[in-house]
């Protein structure tokens, strides 16, 4: 397999690995450590895929994002959780430079997001929650076309487009307009072009939403190979019981705010993730009123 | 339950009023324009009241036959039809079909178009405001025959529901509609010639009509006029029955609507072909120029730009003959040249939220720029040289083919340049992705004409030097300024895109963040 052009990128981080892995789409240049938490001494630079630094964003009267920042260690798989309008989908947005921070900055294993957006932008691939795609191409164009538009090299972009489409389960329907795909088929889709370019993080916006059960397994599996081989993978889901079993670390975020974050284990501290969750963003009252729905 | 529809469907039209100032004052204009449409044709129709009873009764008879006419036909082509009350929206909640029927009916007529067609329908109680059957006819006509345009509406347009969802035909038909809008001028002075030399053929079809269901009920007012009941008590039964048997089919249609969504999907197709992907070259730039090309044929907002292009000189031919003299037809060159160049300006709006791929992939300003300017390049280059040739055989002025073609190809360029700059920049209101180029577009229309009308005022600036020359071969007649402009127009044209495209790159650069912010809120 020839390096594609993208990865010859200096980068100031740990030794890259120097055999190819096995599977296209895991990182190429990845810390091997499975590191949970990386043991850091004082004055050493933190190891972390992704340092978001006292992020916020202003709409007009509402503060979205009030001051969030979050340590992703490399290697880890982050789950972000919140309500909804927690601003989870801000703050990916601005650490992943599609939208341009009232405060703070993001840096990507080093590399600062709004300083060196073409750089940074290479590290990372993104899944955005609720963007069109250019939907009048086939599946397997717009695969091709995002990693053409990284620069990367034409053979290398086919041979992945096939592996990728097919661990996806999307080969049958790779021909087809992606205006005509289901919703689940749309963020496969999405999800695929993501990774093309084999980043060192992947940062996901609701990766899960509309996705059948075994497709979810099929990007869980793709997701945690990854993992295993040094990416770092952040996803943002409502789904607390997903987050529990699949994520390493997780956040807690909600009005703009982070109100937990660390493994998961720390944060969930001894009850389940669901119930903690609750518990800190509190408003889980039981079922008063209502009682009619009862009586029918 | 009508009452809950009828208020619904108020509370929708309302709600589409409460936008930002400036969206306001553009949806005043429009309001403004149909207004003043609606003054015109209702003013029309009661100066008839003077007229001849035998032509006002052609001219309501007919004007009510194209009425209903436009009103089945309009929504199936335009996907233009107001669906904000589609009845598969009610499927859940168990609405009596009568009551559902006789409430959607009813608010078909809260809207502009329904609204406008029973103003213009009673209109024609001024025209046969001569006598006290004539007006209760005219009345009548003019409810039952806007009821028949309503009905026959949800009819056509439930009955295609299967139809219209799917994406193909929407697409295609989207396209072809522009073809007769944009020969209507051609369409219409060729009906009119031929009205003129067959004066007596109207009356005798809008008397035909008359007993049409599409003419019954406009017909009631003249035919009480003259004192025909028999016709007219005859006409009503057919109107009656007509708006009972459409009724009918749409009570049938809906029961079947209601319990059988429609299901828009295609077919799988197996991969493997790459089409432009795998012939342009494997770079950032080759993949951007690939991608648009594709939607240049895919996407009918872009494509409708292609079929209106072949219809240029047709329009112009058109008019030169009408006048006689084919000299208007040598600016058709650079004019196409202007509106293929023109049309990349919103290249980036057309993206709409799609353009996150570019973001989020961290394309350069100057690739991004390169591969649309390039793409509409390659398309409209064989154009513009074809239609600036080519009127040229027509009239035969050959020293003016380097002059022109110097314009040509400065416009096509220059344009370009700058469309580059104006779409890293500005946000313009265009449909959106998968909706009928006709919609109107979201978004902030008074900035669009403002960015539209500067940007045509500079590059009218940027095109002084190609227009000078074609001014001083004009005046002086000799073909040493053409042959200056040759040169003149592809070198200055050529320098003006590679700053336009360095210029617009560098602004996507920059601004990328903030163009995609503004590209989000009309999603």
């Amino acid at each position: 397999m020839t390096e594609p052009r993208h990865e010859s990128m200096p980068i100031s981080t740990p030794a890259q690995a120097s055999e190819s892995p096995p599977v296209s789409f895991t990182p190429d240049a990845a810390d091997k450590k499975r590191s949970v938490q990386p043991q850091q001494t004082p004055g050493e630079p933190p190891l972390a895929a992704l340092s978001i630094r006292g992020l916020a964003k202003r709409f007009g009267e509402k503060i979205a994002v009030d001051g969030v920042s979050l340590e992703v260690p490399a290697g880890s798989f982050y789950g972000m959780v919140g309500p909804n309008g927690a601003g989870k989908t801000t703050t990916l947005s601005m650490a992943t430079g599609l939208l341009r921070p009232d405060f703070g900055t993001a840096l990507v294993h080093g590399v600062d997001v709004w300083a060196q957006p073409l750089a940074a932008k290479k590290l990372m691939g993104v899944l955005p929650d609720g963007v069109r795609l250019f939907d009048r191409l086939t599946g397997e164009q717009l695969v091709t076309y995002s990693g053409l538009l990284r620069g990367m090299d034409r053979d290398v972009v086919a041979t992945r487009v096939s592996e990728l489409l097919a661990a996806l389960d999307l080969e049958a329907d790779a021909g087809s307009l992606v205006v005509d795909y289901s919703a689940g088929m749309t963020k496969k889709i999405a999800l695929a072009s993501a990774l093309i370019h084999a980043p060192r993080l992947l940062v996901l916006d609701e990766p899960f939403e509309s996705v059948d059960p075994v497709s979810a397994a099929n990007i869980r599996g793709i997701l945690e190979s990854y993992v295993a081989s040094g990416g770092t993978v952040i996803v943002s889901s409502h789904v607390m019981d997903l987050v529990q079993r699949m994520c390493s670390h997780v956040a807690v975020v909600a009005g703009g705010r982070v109100l937990a974050a660390g493994s998961v284990d720390e944060v969930r501290n001894g009850s389940t993730l669901e119930e903690r969750f609750v518990q800190l963003v509190g408003g889980g009252h039981r079922t008063e009123g209502l009682e009619w729905l009862r009586t029918f | 339950m009508v009452a809950h529809l009828l208020s619904l469907k108020w509370r929708l039209l309302l709600n589409g009023f409460k936008r930002s100032p400036l969206q306001l004052v553009g949806m005043a204009l429009g309001l403004l324009y149909a207004l003043g449409m609606l003054v015109l044709l209702v003013g029309g129709l009661i100066a008839l009241r003077w007229a001849d009873p035998e032509i006002a009764h052609t001219v309501v008879v007919l004007g009510g036959v194209a009425t209903v006419l436009g009103w089945a036909i309009i929504p199936l082509i335009a996907s233009a039809a107001d669906m904000t009350l589609d009845p598969a929206r009610f499927t859940t909640f168990a609405v009596p079909p009568r009551q559902l029927l006789t409430g959607l009916a009813l608010a078909g007529f809260i809207g502009i178009p329904g609204l406008a067609t029973l103003i213009a329908a009673l209109g024609t109680v001024g025209t046969w405001w001569r006598s006290a059957p004539a007006v209760v006819g005219a009345l009548l006509g003019a409810i039952l025959g806007a009821l028949t345009c309503i009905v026959l509406s949800k009819v056509v347009t439930t009955a295609t529901a299967g139809l219209a969802a799917s994406r193909r035909f929407k697409d295609i038909s989207s396209i072809i509609v522009f073809i007769p809008l944009v020969l209507l001028g051609p369409i219409m002075m060729g009906i009119v010639e031929g009205v003129r030399n067959t004066s007596d053929y109207l009356p005798g079809l809008a008397r035909t009509l008359s007993w049409t269901p599409l003419g019954a009920a406009w017909s009631l007012g003249g035919d009480l006029e003259a004192g025909d009941w028999a016709a007219a008590g005859l006409k009503i039964l057919i109107a009656l029955a007509t708006i009972g048997a459409l009724l009918l089919c749409w009570h049938l249609l809906l029961r079947r609507a209601l319990v059988t969504p429609t299901y828009s999907g295609g077919s799988a197709r197996k991969g493997g072909k790459l089409g432009l992907f795998g012939t342009l070259p494997g770079t950032p730039t080759g993949a951007v120029m690939a991608r648009a090309l594709i939607y240049w044929m895919k996407d009918p907002r872009y494509a409708a730009s292609l079929v209106i292009v072949p219809l240029f000189p047709v329009l112009f031919f058109f008019g030169s003959s009408q006048s006689g003299s084919y000299g208007l037809f040598m600016i058709l060159g650079p004019l196409t040249a202007f509106t293929m160049a023109w049309s990349i300006c919103a290249d980036v709006s057309y993206d709409n939220t799609a353009f996150a791929l570019h973001l989020a992939a961290g394309v350069r300003g100057l690739d991004d720029r390169l591969g649309r300017a390039l793409a509409c390049l390659v398309i409209s280059l064989p154009v513009v040289l074809v239609f600036t040739v080519g009127p040229l055989f027509l009239t035969g002025e050959w020293h003016w083919l380097p002059n022109l073609l110097g314009l040509s190809l400065g416009t096509l360029l220059t344009g370009l340049g700058l469309s580059s700059v104006i779409s890293a920049r500005y946000n313009i209101a265009v449909p959106l992705p998968g909706d009928s180029p006709f919609k109107k577009p979201p978004g902030n229309v008074a900035q669009t004409l403002l960015v539209q009308g500067a940007g045509m005022a500079v590059l009218a600036l940027l095109l002084i030097p190609e227009l000078a020359l074609v001014a001083v071969q004009a005046f002086s007649g000799g073909p040493e300024a053409g042959w200056i402009n040759l040169a003149v127009g592809p070198l200055l044209g050529l320098a003006l895109f590679v700053v336009g495209v360095r210029l617009g790159g560098k602004w996507l650069d920059a601004r990328g963040p903030e163009m995609f912010a503004e590209l989000s809120v009309n999603r």
